[in-house]
Order: C-alpha cells, then structure tokens, then sequence
C-alpha cells in the first residue's frame, strides 16, 4: 500500500548518501579493481535518478549481481575474509541502490547500510574515524525520517532536508545517555565467539626483517606507534632509542633475525650502569609480535619474552592497544663475554656479494691495529662524503657497493646495513638494531608521542671489555637526526602533509587520542570489572553488569517516559477561559453571575445595572455568537474577544441599583 | 468455504474473548460522545516489520562489535540503538494529546459517497503522517495546528447512517512503532434516498390538487416573515424591513393551479424504495424548474413550497421512511 508510492527525489537522495556514507570508508581501503565499479554504479545511479529516469531493467541488473561474487573470488580466491567480505557489502549495497524504487526498498537500503558502516570501525578505531562516522548516522535517521513523511511530494526539499537533519542529530543527541549507559555496561566477550580481530586490519610497523625500502614505507607514515609515559625524569633525546628487532643474517639485500632467537629465551646479561629509567608504554596495535623497548630494557613485561639479542617479543599478536610498564637502563654493559654462536653470527656476511667493500674493510684493518680506529674511520667516510636523504635512489645488486662508492646518500637503513658489512669485513662483531628514535613531547598530557616515521635502524659493535656498544652511522651523516628527530634530518623531503604546522597542531591534540584510547578503545572485560568497585562490588560478575545496565536504562527510559507522557496538558479553550474571566471581574463588580444564567440571561441583567456600560451587554452577546454560531469559532475572533475582556474594567455597583436589579 | 467461516468464526471469538479481558478495547469499541481525548490508556504500540528486520541488523552488529572487542563500533551500535528505540516516544507522541472535537458530514444520497469532516485539535504540537483507517479506505495527514481531515465513507442505504470505527495510526518519525488508537464517535448522518436513473418527467397538475389550494390567488401577499439566506432579493419587503430593523420577506401566495404533487400513493407499479427513489428524484427535477411542489407521504403532507429548506425537509422525510411497504 504505502510500499508503492514511488520514491520522491529527496528520499531517494538521501537513502543514496547515506549508502554512500557506508560504502565510502570501504571503498578508501579496497583495490581499484572493485573500488572503481562500485563508486561508478553509485554515481551512475544518481546521475539517472536525477535526469528523471526511474527503473533499472532486470537484464542489466542480474549480470551485476551475479558478476560481482565471480570477480571477488577470481581476485581474492575466497569469498570469505575481510577484504573480500567488505568489497562484497558494498558491491550488494550498491546495487540495492540500484533497485530502490519503493519506500521499503529504501529503508532497507539505509538498514543494512548501517551494519557496513559499523564493520568499516573494525579496520579502524581512531577517534577522528569513528567521530565521522557517528555523524554520518545523523544521515541514516534523516533518510528514515523523510521515507516516513507524507508530504514527501508537497515540501519544498531544502526545508524539508534541513528539518530532517535536524530530527536525525535531536534524536541522536537525545540517544547519548541511554546509548552511554548500554556501552559502559553491557557485558563484554571475554574471548570472541569466532574469528579473530586480526583478520581485519593490516600489518603496520617494523617488521622482522630489513629490505631496501620497507623503513622508507614508515618514515612518510604519521600514525602513532606507541606512546611513553616516563615515571620520573625522561631521558636525553640522545638516548632514546626504542629498540625492536635485531637483525644478524645478511642475504646481500635482506637482513633478517634468525628464526631460533624467537623460541630463545636465554637471557641476555646485562648490567645497568646508573639510575634505571620507569616507564608505560601504550603500544598501537600492529598485528605483529615485536614489543618495544627503551634501549636496553631489564626485564620483559607478562606474556612476551626477551631473547638473547635484547629484543622483545609478545606471545600474541598485538591486535589491541597493549600497555605495559618497563625498567630499562639507558646506559648498561651487555654481554661482556661474547659467545661464540653469537661472534659467528655476528661476523655472517654473504660470500659473493661487496667485493670493493670488502677490500675497503680490510685495508682498513690492515692499516688500523684498534677496533676503535676501524670504527672511527668508517664514520669519517660517513660524515665526510654522504648525505642524508629520503629520496634515496635504487641500488644496484651489490648494494652496499653502490652506495659506498656510488649514490652516496640515502637513509638510516642504507647506513646501518653499510655500516655493519664494513665492520664483519673488518672482523668486528656487528649487529643491526631496528626500532624507534626521539618522540615528540606532548605537554598536555605528560607524554610521549612516538610516531612511525620516528623509525630507525642502527648498530651494535661489540667491543672487548665494553660489550655491545651502540654506533649509529646516521648520527655521523645528520647528527640532527638523532638530536632533533627524524623531520629535522629529512630537510626538504617532506611532505606536504607533514609541514611543521599541521605536525605541531597533530601533536597538541595528540592528548584527546590518548584519552579515546585509554577510556574508549582499550574499555574491555578486565576493565569493566573493575567498574563496580567504588560501589564494594570488587569484580563485577556479569550477572551485576546486567542488574546494573537494566537498572540505569530503566532509570532513563522512565525519565524520557515521565517527560513524554505527562498528561496531555488540559488546553481549556480560549473563549470559555475568557468568558470565565468576564463572569470574574462581574462578580467581583457585584452581578455575581449564577449556575443558572446563560450568557443571554446575563445580558439583560448587566443592560440593567450598567445602563452607561454597553461593552459588557456587548461582550456577553459575543461571546454566545462566537460559541454557538460557529462549528469552529474564527481564531481571530476570539482573541480579540479575550483581549476585549481583558482590558474590560467595571466600575462597582451601587448597592441601591443592586437591589433595584434584583 | 466451510473451513474459511469456521476460521472467522473461530477469529471473532478470540476477538470477543480479547475484548473481555482487555476493557480498554472492549469500551472503545462502544461509541463514544464528542470530543474524544486519545492518551496512554487507549493508545497502543507495537513494532512494524521494518522494527522487527532493523532489530535484527542492530543485534547481528551489537553481536559483531562484541566478538572483535571493538569498543568504538559497539558505541556507534549503542547509539544508532538507543536513538531509533527512543522514537517509541516521539511516536507515541503524535496521537498523545490528539483531539478529535467535531464531526460534520454533508448530505449525500444513498450510493454516493458520504464525506465526513473530521476535526481535531492538535493541542499546539504537531503531528506528522496520521492514518486514518476503516475497513476499506485511509487518509494521510498532516496536522500542523488545529484541523480538519475528510474522509469518505460508502452510504449504500438512505435513512441514518453510523460512521464506522475509525483506525488513527502513526510510524513518524522511523517508520519502526506502529502507534494507534480506536475512534468509534457517536455520530449518525442522514443519508438522502438514492436517486432514480432515468426518471420519467415530472407528473402533470392534477385536478382534485387544483381544488383543494383553497388561498389566496395571484400574486398577492400572504404574510411577511423574517429573511432567511435563500430567499431571493425581490422577495424582500424593504420598506417592512426598515420598520422592524431586520430583514423581512414578503411571501405570496402560490398561484393556484401552478404547483405540483408529488404524490407517494399516486405511484402504481413500483415497489417501496423505487417510489421513494422516484419522488426524491423528482424533488431535484421541480427545484431546478423552479416550480413549486407538494410531496404527499402516506402519513405526512408536506408544501407546496419551493426552496432549499423545503427540498431538504421533503427529501428528510423520504430518507426517514419506514422501510417496510405499507
């Protein structure tokens, strides 16, 4: 019945945003393959509705549906899956919007466009993301207004848009209460029902292994990687140094850490030198295993485990925010006894790959008695003839080669790899340190900031008597790399989007992140919990969530219920309230009208005591005209009539013309 | 055929049975005066179809961002939740309040439609997309302040007719709750007889009618009387008028001989309701010849006269005729 109206152009608008609303974040993360389809049929859809057409032909819809899932699982093999999954929902979605013709079409489409931009949250949960995406819900309750308006056809459609929209953000401002109440204390899963969170959202971060270009991938990147929060005084920037994987093996391109260091748990020893460093770390998820750590770090938080090498790794995945507190000791003396596993390891390098490095290394250890010395000549070559540069070109096949006598300028990555082979050519036991260097201080909230493009790779020689010492090649090149970070080092290279202001307000509201993190995005079962216990309850069974969730609902359901369905408020009508007025002001004047007496009655009456007073003979024939001779008294009429009576005023009657009257 | 009346006998005793536990329906289902005040106690929710498919997809999102412990999702399903269940209220206050304080319908004859106006008073708020329903038709309607909505009903009989049982609905503003309420005004409106197609003209004067109008002849005045909204102008008696300060109309006398009777007995060989049906057809046919007539009824007399009021009052009376053949 209702069904059947066809769509007026404004429902059909806005059914179309709000399906573009939830496709839009999918379509940002998907390849072009399925991305650009997709967008083409929402515009062409709109495009067509608008110039007035109406219904798409069957034979050109089945082939999109049917083409859609063929595509996905030739692209993707599987039809299962995050990525296939969300290129499938919007695919479908899409073309929902292709078929809507009908108001239950349209709802329909708005519904379940609902449920994809929720599951674009799973990829990812940032405060600025998620804030969007709540305001694109005010589209969703606009749509559904509107396909609900009778007048959808008769309104003017920017008034009726705007009351929409309006309706949509009253209803979800009206929503924040009761909406909070169910998120604080709806119980949560202690551990999924099915699937696990990691299959949603990509790797990001360091990874175990060293490549040509994959810290060049990091250092455009401005997304946190974890943030620091010093017990007591932080250390020098100098100092800070966040170590992650270590890398031994040389290929001749890759550098990669030994599968065995991640089953070892043989710890190394170290022994810190000075007052050791307190700190939390609040790690952004990665999906990978790598923890990291203020260089060198004593002990290893729960569920993670430090290998020999010093580096950390976490038993899971780290597919939430993870925090953790550690001690580390910014300066140390590590392995001062070097195994022979480790010297071997240390000394690795691939036999045919270098060969003018090589020589270049020897000669030096010729010439040099001090392992000292080797090192010191190395990072004069460095400081003297290289450059530091992000735009590093691509080296040939002996790359070491090629940028020691060729290029001659790059980044971290080709210094610390550069560095290393120079030292095992020289016979120095050397190894490359990959991880973080500096953060940004966050005032507002006594933080540390550290971003992804704050990674970097260093090395470690290990010299007799002092152990593993920590070179860093790149400081020789860019000592304001190490002393300013990573932006002051790239000079020009920078992006547009990476320009000093837009980082340095980035970096102030970093704090409002912070907080998302801490009180939205990490609010789990442990932390839920706890929530009861300012109240005695010391660890809140599901059963007191439940009690307490439906409590507090009711509570607010029962305060909107109170404010909702008060008694419709008596309206007396304005003419008897104006007419119980004039009987008023004639009592008190002394013609107390009785029970009895109509307005006709009255008028009499009044034309005797008031013989000079026309006005109330007057008013009293008004008002029986305007009761009984209108099924609906003019508005007009009688608001003029109340006025009248309102500004009547009776002198008081005489007592002898009283009892004349009566 | 047999299953289908055991099943709708079967209906209505469930329907009887839920009006005796259920006073609420059971009172409203008796007609009732104006003006008729709707709130909680006779205003009733439930969720549409499109609610019960829109739960769904919340809990199957409630039940996503509860397995991928996603605290921002689950936030985002809490409040699109939270915001489309609170519109219970907003709907259930588009008929809170809602007035119905007035009825009138036009007069209709039998087999036309019958128009009723129905006026509410909406108490200052505005209610958006009400549904008026009977059995067989709807109004949508808005009612920004004070108004009236007309509906039409089927009037297939003459005499006086109840309106039936009026649904008042609403889904504003989500279309999720289906709020409604029972209308059963008491109100009877009286349906003029059908008309008959194809009536033979007029009946020509008859003689004995010619003898009794025993008056005055010619145009000669018969009395004054006050002026009534019909009355053409010629016929006022201005200098009459100027006297008495009011209008007043001079009548005259019929010519003798000139008026017609419409005679109820003198109609051989048709059954009841089709004599009916011809004189009321007749009625319309005299008014609009301007020729004055006299209905005689088997038990009344009524004119000769000519005139709305009197086309009217004849047209009464054949609507209000005992059914039965005499």
């Amino acid at each position: 019945m209702k069904a059947d109206k066809p769509l007026s152009s404004l429902q059909f608008g806005l059914a179309a945003a709000s399906v573009s609303a939830a496709v839009l974040p999918h379509l940002l993360r998907m390849p072009w393959l399925f991305a650009a389809p997709i967008a083409g049929i929402l515009a062409g859809r709109w495009l067509q509705r608008t110039r007035g057409g109406t219904r798409i032909p069957t034979w050109l819809k089945l082939p999109l549906i049917a083409i859609f899932p063929i595509l996905i699982i030739f692209h993707f093999g599987t039809i299962l899956g995050r990525a296939p999954g969300s290129a499938l929902a919007c695919a479908m979605l899409a073309l929902k919007l292709v078929e809507t013709e009908s108001r239950r079409d349209a709802r329909a489409a708005v519904c379940f466009s609902s449920f994809v931009l929720m599951s674009a949250l799973l990829l990812d949960s940032g405060l600025g993301f998620t804030l969007l995406l709540l305001t694109a819900l005010s589209v969703f309750l606009a749509a559904l207004r509107e396909l609900e308006s009778e007048q959808a056809h008769s309104r003017p459609w920017p008034t009726a848009l705007r009351e929409d929209l309006r309706g949509g953000v009253v209803a979800l401002g009206a929503a924040v209460p009761l909406a909070l109440c169910v998120f604080v204390f709806f119980p949560r899963l202690g551990s999924p029902l099915w699937g696990t969170p990691g299959d949603f959202s990509a790797r990001t971060g360091l990874g175990d292994s060293m490549a040509p270009g994959t810290i060049q991938d990091l250092l455009v990147d401005d997304t946190p990687a974890f943030r620091v929060a010093f017990d007591a005084a932080p250390p020098a920037l100098t100092d800070m140094y966040w170590r992650g994987p270590v890398l031994w093996q040389f290929d001749g391109t890759t550098w990669s850490r030994p599968e065995f260091f991640a089953s070892s748990s043989r710890s190394g020893d170290v022994q810190a030198v000075g007052e050791p460093v307190g700190y939390e770390i609040t790690l952004e998820p990665s999906q990978r295993h790598w923890l990291l750590a203020l260089d060198v770090p004593l002990s290893a938080p729960d569920g993670a485990v430090r290998g020999a090498d010093m580096s950390m790794v976490s038993r899971k995945p780290i597919d939430s925010l993870l925090v953790y507190h550690l001690t580390s000791a910014p300066h140390y003396v590590l392995e001062q006894k070097l195994s022979a596993e480790h010297r071997r390891l240390a000394l690795q390098l691939p036999a045919d790959f270098n060969p003018r490095s090589r020589e270049l290394a020897q000669h030096w250890r010729a010439q040099l008695h001090d392992d000292a010395a080797v090192i010191g000549a190395a990072l004069d070559l460095f400081h003297n003839e290289f450059t530091y540069t992000l735009d590093a070109p691509l080296l040939a096949r002996d790359t070491v080669d090629d940028f020691l006598f060729g290029e001659k300028k790059g980044f971290c990555e080709h210094f610390a790899s550069a560095f290393t082979f120079l030292m095992r050519a020289a016979g120095i036991p050397t190894r490359v340190v990959t991880g973080y260097q500096g953060g940004y201080l966050i005032r507002a909230g006594h933080y540390w900031l550290v971003r992804q493009s704050d990674a970097h790779a260093w090395t470690e020689v290990w010299l007799d008597g002092r152990g593993w010492v920590r070179v860093d090649p790149t400081a020789a090149v860019a000592p304001q790399r190490v002393q300013l970070g990573a932006r002051a080092a790239a000079g020009d290279s920078v992006r547009w989007f990476q320009s000093d202001w837009l980082l340095a307000t980035r970096n102030r509201f970093d704090f409002v992140n912070r907080f998302w993190n801490s009180a939205v995005v990490q609010f789990n079962v442990l932390r839920q919990q706890g929530l009861l216990t300012p109240f005695g309850v010391e660890k809140a069974e599901y059963s007191h969530l439940m009690a307490v969730l439906i409590a507090v609902s009711t509570l607010l359901l029962g305060l909107f219920a109170w404010m909702v369905l008060r008694a419709p408020r008596a309206h007396p009508d304005t003419l008897d309230a104006a007419y119980a007025g004039l009987r008023r002001k004639l009592t008190r004047a002394g013609m107390p009208p009785q029970d009895t007496e109509g307005p006709i009655t009255l008028t009499a009456r009044a034309g005797m005591l008031w013989p000079q007073h026309r006005d109330v003979s007057l008013l009293l024939a008004d008002y029986a005209r305007l009761r009984y001779a209108f099924a609906v008294p003019p508005a007009g009429q009688v608001q003029a009539f109340a006025r009248t009576v309102a500004a009547l005023r009776l002198p008081a009657i005489e007592p002898d013309a009283l009892s004349s009257a009566t | 055929m047999n299953a289908r009346i055991t099943a709708a006998s079967f209906w209505s005793r469930i329907l009887e049975y839920a009006e005796r536990r259920l006073p609420a329906l059971t009172r409203l289902k008796r007609p009732e005066t104006l003006p008729i005040l709707l709130d909680r106690r006779r205003i009733y929710v439930v969720p549409t179809r499109f609610g019960l498919l829109y739960s769904g997809i919340l809990a199957t999102m409630l039940l996503g961002a509860l397995n991928y412990n996603n605290n921002p999702a689950l936030l985002l399903t809490c409040l699109l939740g939270a915001a489309s269940y609170q519109s219970v209220f907003q709907a259930f206050r588009m008929l809170n309040g809602l007035e119905l304080h007035a009825l009138r319908a036009e007069p209709c004859h039998a087999g036309d439609p019958l128009l009723a106006n129905l006026h509410f008073r909406s108490h200052g708020r505005r209610r958006h997309s009400l549904r008026l329903q009977t059995s067989n038709q709807e109004a949508v309607f808005d009612l920004a302040d004070d108004g009236a909505v007309s509906m039409a009903f089927s009037a297939p009989q003459r005499g006086w007719q109840k309106l039936p049982r009026l649904r008042l609905s609403s889904e504003y503003p989500f279309g999720l709750f289906h709020v409604w309420s029972w209308l059963n005004p008491e109100f009877a409106a009286l349906v003029y007889p059908r008309l008959e197609v194809n009536a033979p003209p007029l009946p020509h004067t008859g003689s004995e009618t010619a003898a009794r109008t025993t008056r005055m002849s010619g145009d000669e005045l018969a009395s004054l009387r006050e002026y009534r909204p019909d009355d053409p102008q010629r016929n006022i008696a201005w200098k009459a008028s100027a006297r008495h300060d009011r209008l007043m109309v001079k009548e005259f006398e019929l010519r003798r001989g000139h008026e017609i009777v419409l005679d109820y007995a003198a109609l051989h060989g048709l059954d009841h309701e089709a004599r009916i049906s011809r004189l009321a057809r007749w009625v319309g046919v005299a008014e609009i010849a301007q020729r004055p007539y006299a209905l005689h009824l088997p038990e009344r007399r009524l004119g000769p006269a000519l005139g709305t009021e009197h086309r009217h009052a004849c047209l009464r009376e054949l609507a209000l005729l005992p059914g039965a053949a005499p």
